[in-house]
């Protein structure tokens, strides 16, 4: 049966066609950041501080692994190919995730004495749901219709998320001695590489010019001031400038850390590929 | 078919995760057309990680066609979004049975207060923001000593 939700939608969509190219790379961008980040988090089951964070966390992933399928959907709509095949067949190169979400969660291996660094997570964490909030925000007055209306179903989940790495990002880091000590170490590390979560890569120009997100240093600036609070509260300074230490991801420049991920994720789908999920 | 007939099927199919209320008390049903027979159902999901949208397309299909329907269409919709206080009346009440708070109605400025489904008391408090699926969270009644689950209250503005 045919079961494509794409029709459904009431607005007009007010989108040129031509815009397509730069629509796909925005879509590729939004699935891939969030596919990716919730894979890392979902190598976080039964290794959290503690149960009650083992549950939280393992919702926070399930859920943005929703997200991310929802934009592979639309691509799906748009005939770029089957979400399935999307989320697990694309090689590295074809990716377009921020670098800082593949990277590993720290040290170690899932199976084999894993060594995560949690205030890495909680910083990486903290900083992409705020710098994906802004970014909802922007998408639902998207040109594209679909895509403004997938924006305002996610925003209001996403409010979820924040408030739980809010409180650990103040927790953590106001907690003395060691725990400040690694946050403050964290933030460095993940301010290093967040100016490739807030890039809009090459093709940013085109997105903004057919009305689909607003301009890149608008978002910036919306993030920075999103963040600042926070560190007012803890009382750090703020870790300016970002950069993008270990590539642009939205131009395909990826880690061995992104092979590693893909390898594992898509063992199964690459072992049946007919399976139905 | 009739369309009173599709909705009372509708009812008899429950959350996989909830066995207390139906996807109707929910407001998870937004619409439904009846065509010589052949039915479609249009549903609004809660959380787009839940992962029990396929087992409901499942027994919604499943519960109609026993109903009498010759042909069965379940879509999920992405607009608009589905909000907590589309749950009905009765639902509230269902939820409670299951020893689930139901979502505060209006959520005053970032913090919420629930009452215990079970013995009605004010003074809870929030253990975890998230519990065992994305919409619940978990609290511990400080009267009757239960630890319970509440909907998170989820509305479009805020």
């Amino acid at each position: 049966m045919e079961r494509r939700d794409s029709a459904m939608s009431e607005k007009p969509i007010h989108f040129h066609p031509d815009g397509q190219e730069a629509l796909v790379e925005l879509l590729f961008q939004l699935a891939d950041d969030d596919f990716l980040l919730a894979y890392r988090g979902s190598e976080w089951l039964g290794l959290a501080p503690h149960i009650e964070e083992d549950i939280a966390f393992s919702s926070i992933s399930q859920d943005t692994m929703g997200h991310a399928a929802m934009y592979y959907q639309l691509l799906e709509d748009l005939g770029c190919g089957s979400a399935d095949e999307l989320a697990h067949a694309r090689p590295a190169s074809a990716r377009r995730n921020a670098v800082l979400l593949e990277r590993v969660n720290g040290p170690g291996h899932y199976l084999r004495e894993p060594r995560y660094d949690w205030a890495f997570t909680v910083v990486r964490h903290y900083f992409y749901t705020q710098a994906k909030r802004v970014r909802l925000e922007s998408l639902t007055k998207s040109s594209y219709a679909p895509l403004a209306e997938v924006a305002a179903k996610i925003q209001v989940e996403l409010h979820y998320h924040l408030l739980h790495w809010h409180t650990w990002f103040v927790q953590l880091t106001n907690a003395h001695l060691e725990a400040r000590t690694r946050m403050t170490k964290a933030i460095q590390d993940v301010a290093a590489d967040f100016a490739g979560v807030l890039t809009l890569g090459a093709k940013g120009a085109d997105m903004v010019r057919w009305g689909l997100i607003d301009d890149e240093k608008v978002l910036t600036e919306r993030t920075i001031a999103a963040l600042a609070p926070a560190f007012a509260e803890v009382g750090l300074d703020w870790p300016m400038p970002f950069g993008m230490k270990h590539g642009n991801g939205r131009n395909g420049e990826h880690t061995p850390d992104l092979d590693e991920a893909l390898a594992t994720l898509s063992e199964v789908y690459r072992a049946v590929p007919h399976a139905i999920w | 078919m009739t369309n009173e007939e599709v909705w009372k099927a509708l009812e008899t199919v429950k959350d996989p995760e909830i066995h207390s209320i139906s996807i109707v008390d929910l407001g998870m049903v937004e619409q439904i057309d009846v065509r010589d027979g052949a039915v479609s159902v249009s549903l609004l999901p809660t959380f787009l990680g839940c992962p029990a949208l396929d087992i409901i397309r499942a027994r919604v299909e499943e519960a109609v066609k026993q109903a009498g329907a010759s042909a069965v269409t379940v879509e999920f919709l992405r607009h608009p979004p589905w909000t907590s206080d589309r749950i009905s009346e009765a639902g509230r009440e269902r939820l409670k049975q299951f020893g689930i708070a139901p979502p505060p109605r209006q959520m005053p400025s970032g913090a919420w207060q629930v009452a215990c489904p079970y013995c009605g008391a004010e003074r809870t408090v929030m253990e975890n923001l998230f519990g065992p699926t994305a919409c619940r969270s978990i609290f511990y009644c400080q009267q009757c000593k239960n630890p319970f689950e509440a909907m998170k209250p989820v509305l479009v503005s805020r």
